[in-house]
């Protein structure tokens, strides 16, 4: 889920002889204290409450002082944030309104744009964008959703999504053009992107909720903060990216500066920046869903509803609805992602020039009408409606009668075996030699700072008392990722050679990746129920794809000319893989295994829903609770563990790229 | 103004005409790139050498240089990669700021202009051609012809008329709709050409136009260049590292090395007389015949009325063929048609046989 930033080596970084040197007694005094300490040391082992200092409480107490107290002048804040709501919820409204309640205007009750009218404009958009194989996707995905009933739903979600979307895109581009335009405003906000990318977004649901109240607006707001970011990278980056030719061209014609961001900069980085649309679009969706527990309602309602009441069919059909309409948006937005090269250029009236536009107003105006006489193209009548909500409940029933013992022997045998030793051994680590020990791989990786980084921000997370959640997090989260790319790499490398096979998988992938993370909790909870095997289940689905997708980029980008050669001096296939692409495809392994660890992390804290004992959980009890400062500062804990990860593998990256001579020492792969 | 009218400092076609103001001038431009550059130029006195500021850890792109460009000229900025023949064009437009020094568009000193003076003038006294076409990839090529009048705010009627005229003027018409990556370099290059002319600058700066073409093309290019000067008569800064092509093309040829000028004057000039061996490098190769013109080897004209008549602008190489059939003597034309001279055979076959 994240666009990750890689630190930049700072001071020497130590040789391999040296680091072998220092990493032998390190390892020892770790294991000393370790087996032994713990009575010498207790502290070392349980972080004393009495040290932990109330942050928690301070952010709570800031919280209600905003919320009560804080005044800016004319208003209060509490007006402020209020008023924003307020704001927002007039386009939410008016969305809503034609998709999905109908609105009185003047008196008279007027009803929303019909299922077929909603269907059909779709089916439009998609034949705009991608021809008729698009529309006939969309239109069959919408169709798909007024069948099996959850047309109502879906367009609460789209509502949302619809309100979202635009103010993302909009957020984000100003955010990336003012940190293009001014170095240091880019400089101050990576890393405040970092955060807002790695903080679970149940930890600020509660702020939000607090500060804006219950309801779809917070949850719109939510969604910006979560679905921003990467348009704001990527707007920087895109915008960095136009050749230096165009900006000499745009100040040769003399293009004042608005002219020159307008006319020549952001057209230039037209394509890229479609690619963050699709971005914020897909985020958007995935948090929607997850926002649904502050009252944004929709699919993502019934699907927590269903889970509450562990009603299987209800929650599984609600997960395809999600599943059709992640499809659709995500297909509509690609295609205009690439059309955005092609521009027409028709002459001629109003309808000649827009002909989708009238289409679509006259498809929206007859469809109204029809519905008028016929309510049945008004909304969908529940007649017609199939209802596969028995079938996938018996199904779950059937499973669990007939192989209930199978499938609780695995899980009953990975636990004992697998989860519970490798839980406990992590929770009895001391917290000081884990910050040892990371400090010291910092260091040997990325030098005195990334040491410092790295260390530090394990001795904050013992400091707020969460250290043993931390571990369990750690724990679900490492064993997950150690799965899913024990599965990803043997997939990666079966299909990276052959093109048909990749393009299968590929799809398959996509597609994966475009769901939102709510939809995998469904099927490990029929089959597993609840637990922390269950939370595993669904942590490597959710994170396989990046697992499979950058060994296959990685393997597919080695430069053909050295396998040639390696099959010239006679290398078997086996040692072709072995010596050479692997080889030369680490860096980008590295990197999918820090997407694998970024995703694991983002569907874990999701997973508290089915009863892990994580720092996710902290957030979620805290999210229950309505508790600001205790859900933030277990975020907080789960963002610095992806902090750590990722500056750690992003150094690890980089120096097996140095050391492959595909970068040099100094410049460093600023992504 | 025939080009070799045109009132150029040496050589033997700016001499009869009494040199007006000069349209650029540029005096003692220096750009050093790195940390605080100016102080440090500044501190080590008036002619530091490329060593001593490399030392400082600076790179001194343009050292020191004077030039003017007369009106109607086309002066030739020619050296070899990374010799700072960009770096020295960027300054004059202003599309970086020079360390120190001075330049005059016009009499006016450019770098005290405001920015809102240099978006007047750029808008509507300069042009630039670039050298990877630099067309914006989602506009049409009407469009992006007629996109410096966009900029200024040009009615849209009056825009399409005169992107349509410059696209007929570089030979492409009927290619209006099509988008730059439909077109093979050259015409994307005809197109950058069409653009930097639709504000119908008096300056017109092309940054190695032609570097990015294939030979055979780049010389039709050349050739199209010409016609359009011929009609245009524009002030031109021309930057090539290809020294045929500056010989073609230049009224004079300033020749650049490591960011300082080595020698300024015409292609004539350049070749007979080479002030450096660096110059010599580049002159060994080139036939002298291509390059001396007619007026430099022409007598008087006085007695009899030769038959063939020879342009005063062509080279010796261009006026060989006349004296094949044994013809003793051509007389030279102005643009006029006015005999300024006789040319004779052992002249010319002295040249040529020097190559
Ligand atoms: N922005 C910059 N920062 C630092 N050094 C620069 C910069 N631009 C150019 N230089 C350096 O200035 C010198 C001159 O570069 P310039 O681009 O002017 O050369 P050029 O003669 O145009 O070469 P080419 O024929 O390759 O275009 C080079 O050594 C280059 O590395
Ligand atoms: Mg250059």
């Amino acid at each position: 889920m994240t666009g990750t930033v890689a630190s930049r080596p700072v001071g020497p970084v130590p040789a391999i002889a040296t680091s072998l040197r220092l990493w032998i007694p390190a390892g020892l005094v770790f294991v000393v204290l370790w087996l032994w300490g713990r009575d010498v040391l207790p502290w070392a082992f349980d972080y004393p409450r009495s040290w932990v200092p109330p942050v928690r409480d301070w952010i709570s107490d800031a919280m209600k002082w905003l919320m009560n107290d804080a005044s800016l002048g004319l208003f209060t804040f509490r007006e402020m944030t209020r008023a924003i709501a307020a704001v927002i919820d007039v386009p939410y409204q008016i969305a809503l309104g034609l998709l999905s309640g109908g609105a009185t205007v003047l008196g008279v009750l007027v009803s929303p744009i019909g299922w077929v009218g909603v269907t059909a404009v779709m089916g439009l958009l998609g034949h705009f964008a991608g021809g008729w194989r698009l529309a006939a996707l969309t239109s069959a995905c919408f169709g798909f959703i007024a069948i099996f009933g959850q047309w109502t739903s879906a367009m609460v979600t789209l509502a949302s999504v619809l309100i979202a979307v635009p103010l993302g895109i909009l957020f984000g581009l100003f955010l990336g053009l003012a940190g293009y335009r001014w170095r240091g405003v880019g400089r101050a906000l990576i890393p405040i992107l970092d955060l807002m990318q790695t903080i679970p977004v149940f930890a600020y649901l509660v702020p939000i909720l607090i500060l804006f109240g219950f309801g779809p607006t917070s949850a719109v707001i939510a969604t910006l903060i979560y679905a921003m970011p990467p348009m704001t990278r990527i707007t920087m980056l895109a915008l960095r990216r136009v050749p230096s030719d165009l900006q000499d061209l745009g100040h040769m014609v003399g293009c004042t500066p608005r002219q020159m961001t307008w006319r020549v900069m952001i057209p230039s980085a037209k394509e890229s920046l479609m690619v963050g649309v699709n971005q914020v679009i897909m985020l958007s969706l995935n948090m929607v869903i997850i926002a649904s527990m502050i009252g944004a309602g929709g699919l993502g309602f019934d699907v927590l509803s269903a889970l509450r009441r562990l009603d299987f069919g209800a929650g599984v059909e609600a997960g395809f609805a999600i599943v059709a309409l992640a499809i659709a948006l995500d297909r509509l937005s690609q295609a205009f992602a690439d059309r955005a090269q092609v521009p027409l250029h028709v002459h001629g009236g109003f309808i000649a020039r827009h002909p989708y536009l009238f289409g679509g107003l006259l498809t929206l105006i007859l469809s109204a009408l029809i519905g008028l006489a016929y309510p049945a193209v008004q909304s969908y009548p529940e007649a017609w409606q199939i209802s596969t909500g028995t079938f996938w409940s018996d199904l779950v029933r059937y499973i669990n009668i007939n192989y209930f013992d199978a499938l609780e022997s695995v899980k009953n045998f990975m636990l004992l075996n697998l989860l519970i030793p490798f839980k406990r051994l992590l929770i009895g680590l001391p917290w000081v030699g884990v910050a040892g020990l990371l400090a010291l791989s910092g260091w040997c990786l990325g030098g005195v700072r990334l040491g410092l980084l790295t260390g530090g921000l394990t001795v904050l997370i013992a400091s707020t008392g969460l250290w043993e959640e931390a571990m369990i997090t750690v724990y679900l989260c490492g064993l997950s990722v150690v799965i899913a790319m024990l599965i990803g790499l043997p997939i990666g490398i079966a299909v990276a050679m052959q093109d048909s096979l990749w393009r299968g998988v590929r799809l398959v992938i996509d597609t994966m990746q475009t769901l939102p993370s709510f939809v995998y909790l469904m099927p490990a909870v029929m089959l597993f129920r609840v637990g922390d095997f269950t939370a595993m289940i669904a942590v490597v689905a959710y994170a396989l794809a990046p697992a499979i997708r950058y060994t296959v980029l990685g393997l597919r980008s080695v430069d053909p000319s050295l396998i040639e050669a390696g099959r010239a001096m006679g290398c078997t296939p086996f040692q072709i893989l072995t010596r050479i692409r692997l080889k030369l495809a680490l860096p980008e392994i590295m990197l999918g295994l820090n997407q694998t660890i970024m995703f694991a992390l983002s569907m874990l804290v999701i997973t508290a829903l089915v009863g892990t004992r994580d720092l996710g959980q902290e957030v979620y009890i805290a999210l229950t609770k309505a508790d600001p400062g205790r859900g933030l500062v277990a975020g907080l804990c789960v963002a610095a563990i992806a902090i750590i990860a990722d500056r750690l593998i992003q150094a690890g990256a980089h120096r097996s790229r140095v050391r492959l001579g595909l970068a040099d020492e100094r410049a460093n792969g600023d992504s | 103004m025939d080009r070799v009218d045109a009132p150029v400092a040496t050589g033997p076609g700016g001499d009869r005409m009494s040199a007006p103001e000069p349209k650029l001038v540029c005096r003692g431009v220096w750009k050093v790139f790195g940390h605080r550059g100016d102080e440090t130029l500044r501190a080590m006195g008036p002619d530091p050498s490329g060593d001593t500021l490399s030392a400082a850890g600076l790179v001194p792109a343009v050292r020191n240089v004077d030039i003017e460009v007369g009106e109607g000229e086309i002066f030739v900025i020619m050296g070899l990669s990374g010799s700072g023949k960009s770096t020295l064009v960027r300054c004059l437009s202003r599309l970086i700021e020079p360390t120190a020094g001075e330049i005059l568009f016009q009499g006016r000193n450019l770098l005290a202009a405001s920015d809102s003076e240099m978006i007047e003038l750029r808008r509507h006294a300069m042009g630039m051609v670039f050298q990877h076409f630099a067309l914006l990839p989602h506009m049409t090529v009407a469009d992006n012809v007629a996109f410096p009048l966009e900029v200024q705010g040009v009615s849209r009627a009056e825009r399409s008329e005169r992107a349509a005229r410059m696209i007929e003027l570089v030979g492409l018409a009927g290619r209006e709709t099509a988008f730059p990556r439909e077109l093979s370099g050259g015409q994307q290059q005809r197109v950058g050409i069409a653009r930097s002319l639709a504000a119908d600058p008096e300056l017109w700066f092309l940054d190695e136009p032609f570097s990015a073409l294939d030979p055979l093309i780049r010389r039709e290019m050349q050739d199209e260049f010409m016609r359009l000067q011929s009609v245009l008569k524009k002030t031109i800064v021309f930057i090539t590292h290809d020294f045929d092509e500056a010989i073609r093309l230049a009224d004079r040829i300033a020749i650049m090395k490591s960011g300082a000028i080595e020698q300024v004057g015409s292609p004539e000039d350049i070749v007979l007389n080479p002030a450096t061996s660096y110059v010599r490098e580049f002159t060994g190769a080139v036939s002298r015949s291509k390059v001396v013109k007619v007026t430099r080897l022409m007598g008087p004209a006085n007695g009899g009325s030769p038959v063939k008549t020879v342009q005063e602008n062509a080279s010796i190489a261009d006026a060989a063929p006349l004296f094949n059939d044994g013809t003793d003597c051509v007389a030279v034309t102005d643009a006029q048609g006015r005999v300024t001279g006789h040319l004779a055979r052992p002249a010319v076959i002295d040249m040529m046989l020097q190559g």
